[in-house]
This record gives C-alpha cells, sequence and structure tokens, in this order.
C-alpha cells in the first residue's frame, strides 16, 4: 500500500528540483492563508455573492485584471529564471529539460494567461461604460467566460507541481509535441488549459460584438464611437474567426495524442506542417487582437491628454479594420523557411508589409493629435508617449523580418525574440498598463500614485531597452532562441549579462507598479468629480466606482465625444442634477452560481484527460452538461432594481435631486 | 436642443420598458447567428484538414474502398427530412399550437436520432473492416470530421428534449420562441454542413 502510494506520488508530482519544492511549499502556504482569512473572517458569503457569482461586467474586468497581473508576475519569473540562466556562458542553474519547460510555459502565459485576460479586463471595465450600456450584452455568458479562463489558467498551471509542464515550446510544434516525443502528461495540459479557456475567449468575443452593435446609447452611430470601442469591435471580430481554428488545431493534436490519430504524426501519413499552417493561422491574428485595443487605448489618452478630438478619426477606423482584415493573410511569415516555394512567400511577405501602412497611419495620427495639443505628463500619457517610439522600432524590424529572404538568416535567431518582444511589451503591455492608469480611478475611486509610478515607469523603459536591444546584436552573432546555454568561445556572453540586467529592471518595475496600488489603495489620491483626467468619453459622466447600473439615465448622445461637447457647452461647470421624476427602476441580470460550477466541471474534465482518468473526465463532462440544462430550465434570470433604490443611491452621489 | 434630447430619451425609456425582455430576446438569436459563424470556422478548419490529408492513406484502405453508398445516402435523406420537420415545427410555433409544435419536434428528434445510430452503425463497420481512427491520416481526418458532425447532432438532440419539457411546461411564450428559433437554426446549420460532408467527402470519396 504504502509503496503503491509513494510510486504514484512519485509520477503524480513533480519531484527532484528544489526550485520546484519551494514552489510547492509556497503555494501551500499561500492556500492555507487564503483559507485561514476566509474562514477567519467569515468572508465566505460575501466571496461567492459579490464576486463568485457576479455577473457584473466592472467586478468581472476586476477579477480579470488582478488574475492577468498574478499571471504576469508567474510568466516574469519564467523570465527571469530564463536570463539566469543565459547570464553568462554554462551556468547550470537550471536543467535543460527544466528550461524547456521554463520557455514554453512563459510564451503560453503571456499571451494566453496574461495578456488575453488583461484586455478582456479592460474590454469589461470600459466598453459598457464608454457606450453608455448598462452590461454587456450576455452578462451569464460573461462570467461564465471569466471562469472558463480562470479554471483553464489554473490547470495549466497546476502542471508545473503536478505531472510535469509541457515543453514542447509556447505553440507545440509536433512532431515534438506527440507521444513519440512528449510522452508526459505535460502537453495534455496544455492542450486542456488552452482549449478551456479557449472557449471563453471566443464567447467573450461573440458577446462584445453584439454588445457594440446593440447596446450603444442612443444617438451613437458607428462613427460617432470612441476609438477604444472600435478597437474592441475589431478585436472581436478577429476572435470569432481565430479561435475557433485553434480549438480544432488543439483538438486535432488532442486526437493524436489521446486516440493514437495520425493527423501530425511522422508515421502513418502524418503532416506535421499541417499543423504549423493551422495554428499560425490563429496565432498571427492573435496579435493583432491583443494589439488593437491597445491602439484603442492610446487613441483614447492621446486625445484627452492633449485636449484635442482625435487627428484622423475615420482613418483610424478604416486602420483598425484593415488591419483585421490583413492579419489573416500574413500567417505563412512565421515558417518562410518552410520551403513552400519563392511565390508563396512573396505574396505572404508582400502582406505582411502591408499592415505596416495602416500602422504607420495610426501612429501619424497620434502624433498630429499630440501637435500643438495641451499634453499633460501624467502616467498614462507617459506609457503612451513611451510606446510610440518603441513600437516604431518593433515594427520596422517586423518589416525586416518579412523581407522572406533575409527571413532565413533572422529566423527562430535572437533577432526575432528582441522584435516581438519589442511589439507585445512596447505595444501591448504598455498600451494596457496605460489603459490601467487611465481607467483604474473609474473603476476604484482613486489614481495610482504618481511617484511610485514614475519609478516602475523608468525601471520598465530602461529595462526594456536594456534587456532587448543587445538580443537585436545577439541574433545576429548567431545566438539561436531555445538554446539554455552556450560556450565562452560563442563570443555572447557580454550581451546576455546586458540583456540580464535589463530583465530584473523590468522585473524591479513590476515590484513597484505592486508596491504602487497597495500604497495607493491607502494614500491613493480619491477620485470624487468622476472625471480625474477631463476626459471626453461617456464613462467620465458617471460617477468613479460607478453605481451598479452604471447610468441612472441612459445617455443621448449626437456627436463625437459629446461628453466633452457637453462640458464645454456649460464651460465646465459640474453637471446639473437630474431630477427624481426622471428616475425609473432598472431591468438587471440576476447572479448566478452556475457559471463558476459549470467551468470547474471543465477543469475537471480536463484534469481527467490528462491523466487519463476516463471515470474524472466523463463525470466532469457530465458535470458540464448538467449545468447547461440546469441554465437551460432557469427563467428567473433578471430583476428590477426598485426605484426607490436607484434615487437614494444617486442622491448620495449628489446626481438626482 | 436639449429639449430634442429630453423627448428622444423619455421615448427611448418608454421603449426600453415596453420591449425591454423583447430585445434581449432578439439580441440572443443575433449572438447566436454570430456563434454560427465561429462553427462554420470550426468546420472549415477540419474540411480543409480533411481535403490535405484526403490522399495520406499510408498503405490503407481509401475512401472509395470504406464507404457504402446506400447508408450514407440514407442518412442524407434522413437528416434532410428532419431539417424540413424543424422547420414545419417553427411554423407549428407561428400558429401558436405548442402541440403540434412538440409533435413536429419529436419527429425531428427521432429522424436525427435514427441518423446518429446509421452513423454509429457506419463507424462500427469500418472499425469491423480494420479501418480505425489509428490506420492512417486520411482515417484520423475523417473520423474526427464526420464524427464532429455527429457529436454536434447528438447535443442538439439533448438540447431539443430539454426545449420540449420547457415547452410543456411553459408553452410558448417570448422566451421559449428564441429557444425554438435557436434550435432550428441549429439544425438547419447542421443540415448545411451534412451537404458539404456529403459531397466533399462522401461524393467525391467514392467517385
Amino acid at each position: 500500500m504504502y509503496a503503491s502510494i509513494k510510486s504514484f506520488a512519485s509520477s503524480f508530482f513533480v519531484t527532484g528540483d528544489p526550485l520546484i519544492y519551494g514552489a510547492d511549499v509556497s503555494i501551500v502556504l499561500t492556500s492555507i492563508a487564503v483559507l485561514f482569512v476566509l474562514f477567519y473572517f467569515k468572508k465566505w458569503g460575501w466571496l461567492w455573492r459579490e464576486w463568485l457569482t457576479t455577473v457584473d461586467h466592472k467586478k468581472i474586468g476586476i477579477m480579470y485584471l488582478f488574475a492577468s497581473l498574478l499571471m504576469l508576475f508567474r510568466g516574469g519569473v519564467d523570465a527571469l529564471l530564463m536570463r539566469t540562466q543565459l547570464a553568462l556562458p554554462n551556468v547550470q542553474f537550471l536543467q535543460a529539460d527544466h528550461y524547456n519547460a521554463v520557455f514554453t510555459t512563459h510564451g503560453t502565459i503571456m499571451i494566453l494567461f496574461m495578456a488575453m485576460p488583461m484586455m478582456f479586463g479592460l474590454f469589461n471595465m470600459v466598453v459598457p461604460l464608454q457606450i453608455g450600456a448598462r452590461d454587456v450584452a450576455y452578462p451569464f455568458l460573461n462570467s461564465v467566460s471569466f471562469w472558463l479562463f480562470f479554471f483553464g489558467a489554473m490547470l495549466f498551471n497546476l502542471s508545473f507541481v503536478i505531472g510535469g509542464s509541457p515543453d514542447a515550446g509556447w505553440l507545440s510544434y509536433p512532431p515534438l509535441s506527440e507521444m513519440s516525443g512528449s510522452p508526459g502528461v505535460g502537453e495534455n495540459f496544455y492542450i486542456w488549459g488552452i482549449q478551456i479557456s479557449g472557449i471563453g475567449s471566443l464567447a467573450t468575443g461573440i458577446n462584445f460584438i453584439v454588445t457594440i452593435l446593440k447596446m450603444r446609447a442612443p444617438g451613437m452611430k458607428f462613427m460617432k464611437m470612441p476609438m477604444f470601442t472600435w478597437s474592441v469591435f475589431s478585436s472581436s471580430i478577429i476572435i470569432i474567426f481565430a479561435f475557433p481554428i485553434l480549438t480544432v488545431t488543439l483538438a486535432l493534436l488532442f486526437i493524436d495524442r489521446y486516440m493514437g490519430g495520425h493527423l501530425f504524426t511522422m508515421d502513418g501519413g502524418g503532416f506535421p506542417m499541417m499543423y504549423i499552417n493551422l495554428i499560425w493561422m490563429w496565432g498571427h491574428p492573435e496579435v493583432y487582437i491583443v494589439v488593437l485595443p491597445a491602439f484603442g487605448i492610446f487613441s483614447e489618452i492621446v486625445a484627452t491628454f492633449s485636449r484635442k478630438r482625435i487627428f484622423g478619426y475615420k482613418s483610424m477606423v478604416f486602420a483598425l479594420l484593415s488591419i483585421s482584415i490583413l492579419s489573416f493573410f500574413t500567417w505563412v511569415h512565421h515558417f518562410f523557411t518552410m520551403g513552400s516555394g519563392a511565390d508563396v512567400n512573396v505574396a505572404f511577405a508582400i502582406a505582411t508589409m502591408a499592415i505596416g501602412i495602416p500602422t504607420g497611419a495610426k501612429v501619424f495620427n497620434w502624433l498630429f493629435t499630440m501637435f500643438r495639443g495641451r499634453i499633460r505628463l501624467e502616467q498614462p500619457m507617459m506609457w503612451t508617449l513611451a510606446f510610440i517610439p518603441c513600437f516604431v522600432v518593433g515594427g520596422a524590424t517586423g518589416v525586416m523580418l518579412a523581407v522572406a529572404p533575409a527571413d532565413y538568416q533572422y529566423h527562430n535567431s535572437y533577432f526575432l525574440i528582441a522584435h516581438f518582444h519589442q511589439v507585445l511589451i512596447g505595444g501591448v503591455v504598455f498600451g494596457y498598463l496605460a489603459g490601467i492608469y487611465y481607467w483604474w480611478p473609474k473603476l476604484f475611486g482613486f489614481k495610482l500614485n504618481e511617484r511610485l509610478g514614475k519609478y516602475a515607469f523608468w525601471l520598465w523603459n530602461i529595462g526594456f531597452y536594456v534587456c532587448f536591444m543587445p538580443q537585436y546584436a545577439l541574433g545576429f552573432m548567431g545566438m539561436t532562441r531555445r538554446v539554455y546555454t552556450y560556450g565562452w568561445d560563442m563570443g555572447w556572453g557580454p550581451l546576455n549579462l546586458v540583456s540580464t540586467i535589463g530583465a530584473f529592471l523590468m522585473g524591479i518595475g513590476f515590484v513597484f507598479q505592486v508596491w504602487q496600488i497597495l500604497y495607493s489603495v491607502k494614500y491613493g489620491e480619491r477620485d470624487t468629480t468622476g472625471d480625474p483626467w477631463n476626459a471626453r468619453t461617456l464613462e467620465w459622466s458617471i460617477p468613479s466606482p460607478p453605481p451598479m447600473y452604471n447610468f441612472a439615465v441612459v445617455p443621448v448622445v449626437d456627436e463625437r465625444d459629446s461628453f466633452w461637447e457637453d462640458k464645454e457647452r456649460r464651460d465646465f461647470a459640474p453637471a446639473p442634477p437630474v431630477p427624481v421624476s426622471k428616475l425609473e427602476s432598472i431591468h438587471m441580470p440576476k447572479n448566478s452560481g452556475v457559471p463558476i460550477i459549470f467551468a470547474a466541471c471543465w477543469f475537471i474534465a480536463g484534469f481527467g484527460f490528462v491523466f487519463d482518468w476516463k471515470w474524472m473526465a466523463f463525470s466532469g463532462l457530465a458535470g458540464v452538461g448538467i449545468s447547461l440544462l440546469v441554465r437551460s430550465f432557469t427563467y428567473d434570470t433578471d430583476y428590477y432594481v426598485p426605484l426607490e433604490e436607484v434615487i437614494e443611491t444617486e442622491k448620495a452621489a449628489g446626481r438626482a435631486v | 436642443m436639449q429639449h430634442a434630447i429630453e423627448h428622444n430619451h423619455s421615448k427611448h425609456a418608454a421603449d426600453s420598458h415596453d420591449h425591454g425582455h423583447h430585445d434581449q430576446e432578439s439580441m440572443k438569436v443575433l449572438g447566436f447567428w454570430i456563434f454560427l459563424v465561429t462553427d462554420c470556422l470550426l468546420f472549415g478548419t477540419l474540411f480543409a484538414t480533411y481535403i490535405v490529408l484526403k490522399g495520406h492513406v499510408d498503405g490503407g484502405p481509401t475512401g472509395k474502398e470504406l464507404f457504402e453508398i446506400p447508408g450514407f445516402v440514407a442518412e442524407t435523406f434522413i437528416l434532410l427530412t428532419s431539417s424540413f420537420t424543424s422547420g414545419l415545427a417553427v411554423l407549428a410555433m407561428n400558429k401558436g399550437k405548442v402541440n403540434q409544435l412538440i409533435g413536429w419536434l419529436i419527429v425531428t428528434a427521432v429522424l436525427g436520432a435514427s441518423f446518429v445510430g446509421l452513423e454509429i452503425n457506419e463507424f462500427v463497420n469500418m472499425v469491423h473492416e480494420g479501418a480505425t481512427i489509428s490506420t492512417s491520416a486520411f482515417l484520423t481526418a475523417f473520423f474526427t470530421l464526420v464524427g464532429t458532425h455527429g457529436l454536434h447532432v447528438s447535443v442538439g438532440l439533448i438540447w431539443m428534449i430539454g426545449l420540449m419539457v420547457q415547452l410543456k411546461m411553459r408553452g410558448i411564450t417570448s422566451v421559449t420562441r428564441r429557444k425554438i428559433t435557436v434550435i432550428s437554426l441549429y439544425w438547419h446549420f447542421l443540415d448545411v454542413v451534412w451537404i458539404f460532408l456529403f459531397t466533399i467527402v462522401y461524393l467525391m470519396g467514392v467517385m
């Protein structure tokens, strides 16, 4: 008995690495601490009613935000582990297989469990407020999406203490990711973790398309929508076209692994390049999914902090939509070296370069918006200003990579690594951070501390260039991605050491941001106006944080930036309060416990499939089916917020008389 | 202008009170249309994979040797008929006849179940002939594509049974009406996918 438990445990838990034991201990301690706090302060009911079952887009957005910051921490630790290993030649800090696992989870987590949820967090926190809606189109589905992401991310992260992490790269190319190359459970964790959260992402895409199509305030025509809403719309369109491909691709890989299929194997007539085509047909649009909302954020911030309308609104919209279409015609540039022939490569090279045109138009529009504007250098604007040169360099190296013949030199080198980190950090991360600084007061009612934020800003920015500029050079010097160590004779030592220093600077920057959040909870400047930045769009017309129903009176829009125009018309005097007679009871969705249970059942099913425990997998799937039926039979899904409650809330905010 | 806004606003408020529920139901149908777009892409990706791997039989059996014409023709007629009867169900719903509606849904579900039965039978026969999912890339792609469609039909059956119970309990309301509209869209969609399966997999397979 003891022996069998011991042998099970030694294969079930990841053993043998002191770093992992340290992680085990910290996971157990953190879990105990969380449970202790919940029991000691009797917070279970509060947690369940206010957060776990909520369908309020603002709370869901906040949960996305914090989950993604947690994942940024995990992915960042992975990055620092890698940089420590590469700091000097012949370092023995990580073993080769552990290094493989770390670079795999770093990539997967940063894209799918950090960037995506942070983006969805911003969608949720901002879009309904910005279009004058009281919630998203499908609040219940929104909660389902969040919990699918959450449990998918948990399943993926579990792999590093249970069963073993995936280690075939962030896109799990076969044949390495097939049973022949990766017989362990790591790839199963990869497939199920992403699959479960991917279904949630798809649902969010549908949700926001319908929200933007159908829930805009009266009078807000398409060409009067704020730029961020436009960017979310374009991004959601890419989501609904790209994510089904990911779902299928991962399912196909699982069929190969689980049922002995031969789609992508080396034997049985399998065709691994098919997988690589499919995964990039999702993967390339995916980078535009995450970057377009960042563009939208910059457009809002540039206009607000330059005190001008966005320059070239129509061309901005056109650029967003054309990028979302072009993004589907570039995927082959990830493997020009596949050898599909000069004609195919040229077509994809041209499509790739063509994306530089609308992107360039956007950069000029931001610059012209600032031109002769009254610029205020607050935190969101600082990140925006840092983004522009960073993204321009990243974009230029992207065009270099798009030159197919030259790509044979850059392919899989550190030049590529430097390029995509420059667009993803300089574009996406800077953008989302700018967005978080910008909308934080709206959601939480206080600003994030300026001084700590400036430290973080400069650490991130200096750290970024110190980390990644040397990597361009390392690429030219022949260093390829995914090498776990190198010899003294290669001459890569000094630049790698510099790069590692830069990575740690960014890490310290992140620590400052965590400190900044904690500090500002207590000491941050409170926002009593609802409009701390003197901004232009509807979300700033309501109190911070907004009441549960957002808008007591649905706003009517008759022009672009209509909140700003209203303010100008009344010479920036405070908005007059609304007479009580104008208020009404408000139709709102009810909270539901089904989404979290539904997603937990997916988690159980996924875990069962990972270890091929059929009893567990099928009971999980049965739970999924039952949850759906329970929801289908529930008819009591909404209610009216009583008029008295609306009046009381509005009066307390000084918005009704 | 301020006056105009107020006028618009009060009009809108009245609308949202009267049609609040109705708007929500039509919005859900729109969302389902978009879901069908994504499902289309899902099948499109599977079709692409199948077409690429069709010739990769690795010395194993080909479609021409495996596909039984009477079997897939029967499946086709049964599924097309079920699409027709689901259309009749919607017509009954529009006339407000709940029992007739449930009756046509039962016919649809029975036809759907026979379709799934025939397909399982086809798969079992193929496996007995030694053509399994792990025989060749072609067969993996075949079982995945056709099986995904069959899985969709099976899920639709459970869903449809759930809706019949709800119709019995609640009759035709704006909510059940929307639910029936949605499942009939789903059912027709599966029929359209089957037309492509019939053509690309079976007809082109036996040619």
